[in-house]
C-alpha cells in the first residue's frame, strides 16, 4: 500500500490524527491488564508486513509533517540538536545504517547509489537529492547525524562507550517526553536516567546497561515506552514546559477523549559499526483516547491499567491532574470482559 | 555534609592524600581551607611541600594570615573570588607536570567547577579528591532561558535572567556545573509556593 503523507501540525491548531490503518498498526504497549515496569527488550526483527516492527525504521502515514515539525523546533532551539566533538565517526555510522535501511525497505521512497566513498541521496517525500562524499563534513549541508535526523521520524541520541559505561555524547532531539539532551548530553547511562523513579532500586538500569554494552553488530533490539500527552503535541521538551505545561489543566470530561493522547516510544537499539558506538532511537506514536477506544480490547484493558499505577510513576510521568478524568472516560468502554494477552488487536 | 538522593548527583568522599603523586594542585574556599588542613595532618610534611593550594574566597588580612600559617610549607595563592580561582587553575593547568594529582574542597559550585575545568583538560571526574563543605548552595541552570543562578540558598528560586520562578532539581550536570531549574508554576501560572531556604 503506498503512504499518502498528511498535511498536519502538531502545535498551534493541532490537526494531527490517525487514519483507521494507522490506528490497527499503533504499538499499544499493554500487555495485560495491569502496569508492570520491566526492561522488556526484545530482538529487533523484522515484524508481520504492515507493523511498525516490519522495517529497521518505521515511515508512516505523519512523515513529512513530523519533519517540518522538526525543521521549526531546530530553528527555535539550535541546542535540540548537539553532538561533542569525538562523535563524528558515530554519526556518519549512524547516516549509513539510516540511508542504507531506508533506501532498502521503502524503495519508492528513498534511493541510495554508492560509489566507493562518493554517495547519492534521493529523498522524494522531502524533495531531496543531495551528492556527498561519505566522511567528509563539508560535503552536506549539516552535520551528518543532524542532516539524516531531518529526515527520519523519532528522536535519536548516539551513546559512546567506554570505561564499562555508555556516554549519551550526542543526539537529535526534537520532540522529546519531558527531558533535556542540552542538560544531559555527556552524561552516562545511569546519570541520564536520574530522574526516573523505582527502576533503579529494582535494579533495572544495572541490568539494562550491562546487556547493552554486549550488544553485537547486525542484533539490534527494541523495547516499548510509553507516556501521556494533552493535544497531539510532539515538543513536549522542557525548555518549552512554560508553553505546553497549562494544557494539563485544561482536561475536562467533555474534552478527555479527544485531548489526551497516549504516547507510546518504539525504542530501537543499534551497535555501529566503525564507532563501537549505539544508535538509540526513539520512534513516538500518538492517539487520542477516542481513537484507542475504536479497538475493543484497548478501551477494555486502558482503564484497567491507568488505575494500576504507581503513585510515584502518575507523578513522574505528570499525569497527576488528569488521570481521574481518563479513567471516568474511558471505563464506558470497559464491559469486564476478559482481554486477550499481548498489545495487539484481536 | 550533602546527601546524595539521586544517581546525577556527584558524591564526594573526602579528601585524602595521594602520597604517590609527584605534586598536589588543591582548590578551595574559606570553609575548605579547614578540610586541607586536615588532609595535611594526614600526610607527612613532604606532601604538604609538594602542593600548590588555591584559595578562591575573598579573604580578610586576618583570614589569609591565618591560611599561610596553617597551610605551610605549602605553596599558597589567595584569588579574589571562584571565577578568578577557575582561570587561575586553568593557566596552572596548562603547563601541568606529569604526576599531578587534583583536589577540590568547599561548596558544590567550587567543586563542580574545579571538576568542569579539569574535563577540557582530559582529567577524569572521578579521579579528582574532592570534600564537601561550607554552604549547602547550589549553581542552578534554568532549562528555560539557559542562563546561570549562581549561589541559589532557596527552593523555588527566581531565575536571575528570565525571571521565571524555578523548582531547582537534583537533577546535575557535571559538564554545566549546574542543578536543573524548571518553572515551578508552568500548568498553574501563579500558583508558586513559599521559598524556603533550604541550601544555606
Amino acid at each position: 500500500m503506498a503512504l499518502i503523507f498528511k498535511d498536519e501540525t502538531f502545535r498551534d491548531d493541532f490537526t494531527y490524527k490517525n487514519s483507521p490503518a494507522t490506528i490497527r498498526r499503533f504499538p499499544f504497549p499493554f500487555i495485560e491488564d495491569q502496569y508492570r515496569y520491566s526492561v522488556n527488550i526484545e530482538p529487533h526483527t523484522p515484524g508481520p508486513k504492515g507493523s511498525v516492527y516490519e522495517f529497521t525504521f518505521d515511515i508512516d502515514e505523519h512523515y513529512v509533517s513530523e519533519m517540518r515539525d522538526r525543521a521549526m523546533v531546530l530553528q527555535e532551539d539550535p541546542g535540540r540538536c548537539q553532538a561533542l566533538p569525538h562523535m563524528m565517526t558515530a554519526q556518519w555510522d549512524m547516516l549509513e545504517l539510516v540511508m542504507v535501511s531506508l533506501a532498502r525497505d521503502y524503495p519508492d521512497l528513498f534511493t541510495l547509489h554508492r560509489d566507493g566513498a562518493h554517495w547519492h541521496w534521493i529523498n522524494k517525500p522531502l524533495n531531496i537529492d543531495q551528492k556527498f562524499t561519505f566522511g567528509e563534513v563539508n560535503s552536506l549541508p549539516y552535520e551528518p547525524m543532524e542532516y539524516v535526523g531531518r529526515q527520519i521520524q523519532g528522536d535519536f541520541s548516539l551513546q559512546d562507550q567506554r570505561d564499562g559505561q555508555l556516554w549519551m555524547d550526542a543526539g537529535i532531539i526534537t520532540s522529546q517526553a519531558d527531558w533535556s539532551l542540552d542538560f544531559d548530553v555527556g552524561m552516562n547511562f545511569f546519570e541520564w536516567h536520574a530522574p526516573v523513579p523505582l527502576a533503579h532500586e529494582a535494579g533495572v538500569f544495572e541490568r539494562a546497561l550491562k546487556f547493552l554494552l554486549n550488544m553485537q553488530i547486525g542484533q539490534p533490539v527494541r523495547r516499548l515506552n510509553w507516556t501521556m500527552t494533552i493535544n497531539p503535541r510532539l515538543d513536549t521538551s522542557p525548555e518549552n514546559y512554560p508553553k505546553w505545561g497549562k494544557d494539563r489543566t485544561t482536561v475536562t470530561p467533555e474534552n478527555v477523549g479527544e485531548k489526551v493522547h497516549l504516547r507510546v516510544e518504539l525504542q530501537g537499539l543499534f551497535r555501529l559499526p566503525r564507532s563501537n558506538a549505539i544508535l538509540f532511537s526513539i520512534r513516538g506514536y500518538l492517539m487520542s483516547l477516542e481513537q484507542i477506544v475504536t479497538v475493543p480490547k484497548w478501551g477494555r484493558r486502558l482503564p484497567r491499567v491507568l488505575k494500576s499505577l504507581p503513585p510515584e510513576l502518575i507523578e513522574y510521568k505528570g499525569l497527576a491532574r488528569y488521570r481521574q478524568t481518563a479513567i471516568d472516560w474511558l471505563e464506558k468502554y470497559d464491559d469486564g470482559a476478559p482481554t486477550s494477552p499481548g498489545g495487539g488487536p484481536d | 555534609m550533602t546527601i546524595s538522593t539521586i544517581k546525577s548527583r556527584p558524591i564526594y568522599p573526602g579528601l585524602s592524600p595521594d602520597l604517590n603523586a609527584r605534586s598536589n594542585i588543591i582548590v578551595c574556599d574559606k570553609a575548605g581551607a579547614a578540610a586541607v588542613t586536615e588532609l595535611f595532618s594526614r600526610a607527612d610534611a613532604t606532601f604538604a611541600k609538594r602542593s600548590t593550594v588555591f584559595i578562591a574566597d575573598a579573604l580578610q588580612e586576618t583570614e589569609a594570615a591565618t591560611a599561610r600559617k596553617d597551610l605551610a610549607p605549602a605553596t599558597l595563592e589567595i584569588l579574589p573570588s571562584l571565577s578568578a580561582g577557575i582561570v587561575r587553575l586553568r593557566e596552572f593547568l596548562d603547563n601541568a607536570p606529569m604526576g599531578l594529582r587534583l583536589y577540590a574542597a568547599g561548596t558544590e559550585p567550587l567543586i563542580g567547577s574545579v571538576v568542569q575545568a579539569a574535563a577540557d583538560y582530559g582529567i577524569d571526574h572521578l579521579s579528582i579528591r574532592t570534600e564537601h563543605r561550607g554552604s549547602l548552595m547550589r549553581r542552578v541552570q534554568c532549562v528555560h532561558c539557559k542562563g546561570f543562578t549562581e549561589n541559589v540558598t532557596t527552593n523555588p528560586v527566581t531565575c536571575s535572567h528570565c525571571g521565571l520562578t524555578l523548582f531547582v532539581r537534583d537533577h546535575y550536570s557535571r559538564r554545566l556545573a549546574a542543578f536543573q531549574g524548571v518553572c515551578i508554576d508552568a500548568e498553574n501560572p501563579g500558583d508558586v509556593p513559599p521559598m524556603e531556604a533550604i541550601y544555606q
